[in-house]
């Protein structure tokens, strides 16, 4: 019969050097060998050049002490701590930024994407040019502008501006402000913080349980913001409310108490969150517009409300599109923290590079580089990844 | 409402004007309360940050003071750009040889313009537009040139074996012969060469001074970084672009491996890399120029990010492409240079200027490992102790040409992208 012999064709005779599954593996053997000859070529130059140097290979190293300061430290650090130390302190540095550019730059960017589709003409100008203005300008020039405006323009500590009746002071050291004196209910307040997380997880889950049967909504964000700040208030409370501030007071040359930003932190944090909220502002401008118009409208007409309306039909399609390119965003926060050695904030890249410089331990400080922005990228890929599938549009 | 007679209706409002300055402004600016307040609130921001820009800017500035200390109390400092202009541009490069870089940034930006005129766009036009542009960009650079024998039998070799792999069934007898001819005399060539028959001969071309280039810097280092980073980058990630469709494992895994480290990790620290261990890489003696270094780091960068996008355009296309070509009995090899690429990369040229548009503003960070950028001379304007104090006039204006040129460039990506469109929309 005709049909079933079309999926059972008997495979032609060809020559060997004809055949594309014998080809294929020909060629495959003869690229991974070069490659493999290539590798072969560089480690056995590295590894000739490295004894004529006298430079022992290993991690050892890493246990010995760094000797070198390092200005603005998220945990105990001291010269006297080990080269591992000081790396991790590096690495610290780097989640500090990234995480806090990624939020930041996430809210402002989305404010300027919506702004420039605001029927108002002058607000939707306003924001075309900060797009045009920051995307079009290095950031690494942002950086120095910024931390040169600081250290520059801002007075000493002695003259430094105060703010909010003496409790911060703006100068060219930082940023300095009161915190709460050390207590140990803060810890308590910590606890009460995570258990209102999963409180809230769970009243969500309730909360549109009841709806999907009664039909009834359930105010579940603003339940959700009552129960997180509202535990820890509690506790707080019970706790004896210990209300003792450090405050920040000009001591000889600097201030002492309270706490500080400093000026490389502050910089750096403004420089990536304006220049890659730029890029924010454009792919959620195009999330948006990529929208068919009916669908705001069929919304209107089911009798939502204009927020009822973005939270449960417009965004949910939005970001469909806008996920895929925000996380690639995302990661360049992340790579891009690394600019930080050029304005002297101790970031990885700035820890790995003294390391280099005194060790001489070139390719295991580039391993550690790699392995540690590999790591956070794949990460952060596959939380996005995650999150893409999770709100993908699901096809029956 | 019941209806009235005629003669007793009220007559309705006329229709509010929107049409002329009155009414633009009614729709576009005034168009309900909150509308109008937030048009109120931008205006008084924007004219006090005008106006305080103007009156520092120029009304209050300085252009003629002949030191950092004459500028105090005025507004800008703009007299330190004029001392500094020739600086800024061109760095150390030595001060009566400047109108080399600056002749050589003109070339280059001829070669630009010239490639972005889709006349342009055939292959021998565009290899001679860039062989001269680069000829004379290097030739202005350097002062000299020295160009091994090799070099030359290299060019005819591929020059021969191109002609060969697209001409050979539509080209004349005699072309064909020629390239046949041409792919001769490389290969013979190159093997005398290697068998050290053939002497190191090298044409040498020497009309100025030389000038190495740890003495570049300015403008045209980032142009050539820029510029040649991506040149170079192109063909290869084409190239890491098919290897990740492909359906050979080994192949496809040691693209998707590469491409994913290389965009896993920062630019700085293949910077880094290039700067510190690529020493280590080399056989014992021979070294590396710290330009070029710097350049093979944003190469091996430029070409895993243009991978990417190619895949993109690679993908775009509908599968029905490579089976009529696979029907046409065409191989891989035509079959990817005469039917896929020249689809997929015309629907990724706008999103490669993107990527130019970027690798423009990221050759800054080679300031990070000692090479004097357009970005690092602007930083060397400041160290002057005479003129300290201004750092925001310097970086205004190099925030400024970068400007300039980016804009420009995403502008003709935008014009382009609706250009190659043409044929699609409706």
């Amino acid at each position: 019969m005709a049909v079933e012999s079309l999926g059972s064709a008997p495979r032609v005779k060809v020559a060997p050097w004809n055949d594309p599954v014998i080809r294929g593996w020909v060629f495959q053997i003869v690229v991974v060998g070069l490659v493999g000859f290539l590798a072969w070529y560089l480690v056995s130059n590295t590894i000739e050049n490295l004894q004529r140097q006298k430079i022992a290979s290993g991690f050892h190293y890493l246990e010995r002490e760094a000797g070198f300061e390092i200005g603005d430290t998220m945990i105990e650090y001291s010269p006297a701590s080990t080269y591992a130390r000081a790396i991790w302190v590096g690495i610290l540095n780097t989640l500090r930024v990234a995480v806090l550019g990624i939020l930041l730059s996430t809210l402002l960017g989305t404010m300027i994407g919506v702004g420039r589709l605001s029927p108002n003409w002058l607000l939707s100008r306003i924001c075309g040019w900060y797009v045009e203005a920051f995307r079009n300008v290095p950031l690494l020039l942002w950086l120095f502008l910024f931390y040169k405006l600081i250290s520059e323009a801002f007075p000493g500590p002695r003259q430094a501006i105060s703010l909010l009746w003496n409790s911060v002071f703006l100068s060219n050291r930082g940023v300095y402000f009161p915190v709460p004196m050390a207590d140990p209910i803060h810890k308590w307040m910590g606890v009460a913080f995570l258990v209102g997380i999963v409180g809230s997880w769970m009243l969500a889950r309730w909360g549109r349980k009841r709806q999907e049967t009664t039909g009834q909504p359930f105010p579940i964000i603003s339940a959700s913001i009552g129960i997180l700040i509202g535990l820890p208030a509690l506790v707080w409370l019970a706790g004896g409310a210990p209300h003792h501030m450090s405050w920040p007071e000009l001591k000889g040359f600097n201030f002492a108490g309270g706490t500080v930003i400093q000026p490389e932190f502050t910089a750096l944090l403004v420089g990536l969150v304006l220049y890659t909220s730029a890029f924010v502002a454009e792919i959620v401008r195009s999330g948006i517009l990529a929208l068919h118009k009916g669908q705001s409208e069929a919304a209107a007409a089911l009798g939502l409300s204009r927020g009822q309306s973005m939270r449960l039909v417009l965004l949910p399609q939005a970001l469909r599109v806008i996920v895929p390119p925000m996380t690639s965003q995302y990661l360049n926060i992340t790579k891009n923290s690394s600019l930080a050695i050029a304005i002297g904030y101790p970031d990885l890249v700035a820890s790995i590079n003294v390391t280099i410089n005194q060790t001489g331990q070139a390719i295991e400080n580039i391993l550690i580089i790699m392995a540690a922005y590999l790591s956070v990228s794949l990460s952060i890929s596959a939380f996005m990844n995650w999150y893409n599938k999770r709100i993908a549009l699901r096809e029956r | 409402m019941t209806d009235l007679p005629v003669g007793e209706r009220k007559p309705l409002a006329p229709p509010v004007d929107d049409s002329g300055l009155v009414g633009w402004a009614r729709r576009n600016l005034f168009s309900s309360w909150g509308n109008g307040i937030t048009t109120v609130v931008l205006f008084a921001a924007i004219g006090w940050v005008v106006s305080w820009f103007v009156e520092w800017a120029i009304l209050t500035a300085n252009f003629t003071a002949s030191t950092g200390a004459e500028c105090r109390g005025y507004g800008a400092c703009w007299a330190l750009i004029r001392e500094k202009l020739r600086l800024i541009f061109f760095g150390t490069y030595p001060y009566e040889q400047q109108w080399r870089p600056l002749l050589a940034v003109v070339a280059m930006l001829a070669m630009l313009i010239a490639t972005s005129d889709r006349r342009m766009w055939r292959p021998w036009r565009l290899l001679a537009i860039w062989s001269v542009g680069s000829f004379v960009t290097f030739l202005l650079m350097f002062g000299q040139l020295h160009i091994p024998l090799s070099l030359f039998l290299f060019a005819a070799l591929v020059i021969g074996l191109g002609g060969l792999a697209f001409r050979r069934q539509v080209g004349s007898a005699g072309e064909v012969n020629a390239y046949r001819a041409l792919v001769a005399i490389g290969v013979i060539g190159i093997g005398l060469r290697f068998a050290g028959i053939l002497p190191a001969w090298k044409l040498g071309i020497a009309p100025f001074s030389f000038v190495e280039t740890g003495q570049w810097g300015g403008l045209p280092v980032t142009m050539i970084l820029a510029t040649y980073g991506l040149v170079f980058a192109f063909p290869y990630g084409i190239l890491l672009a098919l290897g990740r469709r492909s359906n050979l494992p080994l192949i496809k895994g040691l693209c998707v491996g590469f491409i994913e480290l290389i965009r896993g990790v920062p630019l700085i620290s293949l910077l880094i890399m290039a700067s510190v261990m690529l020493p280590l890489f080399l056989p014992t003696g021979v070294t590396f120029d710290k330009f070029l270094r710097a350049q093979v780091a944003v190469i091996l960068f430029a070409g895993a990010y243009i991978a990417e996008i190619i895949r993109g355009g690679l993908q775009s296309l509908p599968k029905g492409q490579f089976e009529a070509a696979d029907a046409m009995g065409l191989n891989y090899f035509q079959k990817t240079t005469l039917i896929i690429l020249p689809q997929a990369l015309r629907v990724v040229i706008p999103p490669l200027i993107n990527t130019f548009i970027g690798f423009f503003k990221d050759t800054s960070l080679v300031l990070i490992i000692g090479i004097f950028d357009f970005l690092n001379t602007a930083n060397q304007a400041l160290v002057d102790p005479a003129w300290a104090g201004y750092p925001g006039e310097v970086y205004l204006f190099a925030a400024f040409v970068y400007f300039v040129f980016c804009y420009s460039m995403s502008r003709y990506s935008k014009h382009l992208e609706i250009e190659l469109n043409k044929g699609t929309r409706r």
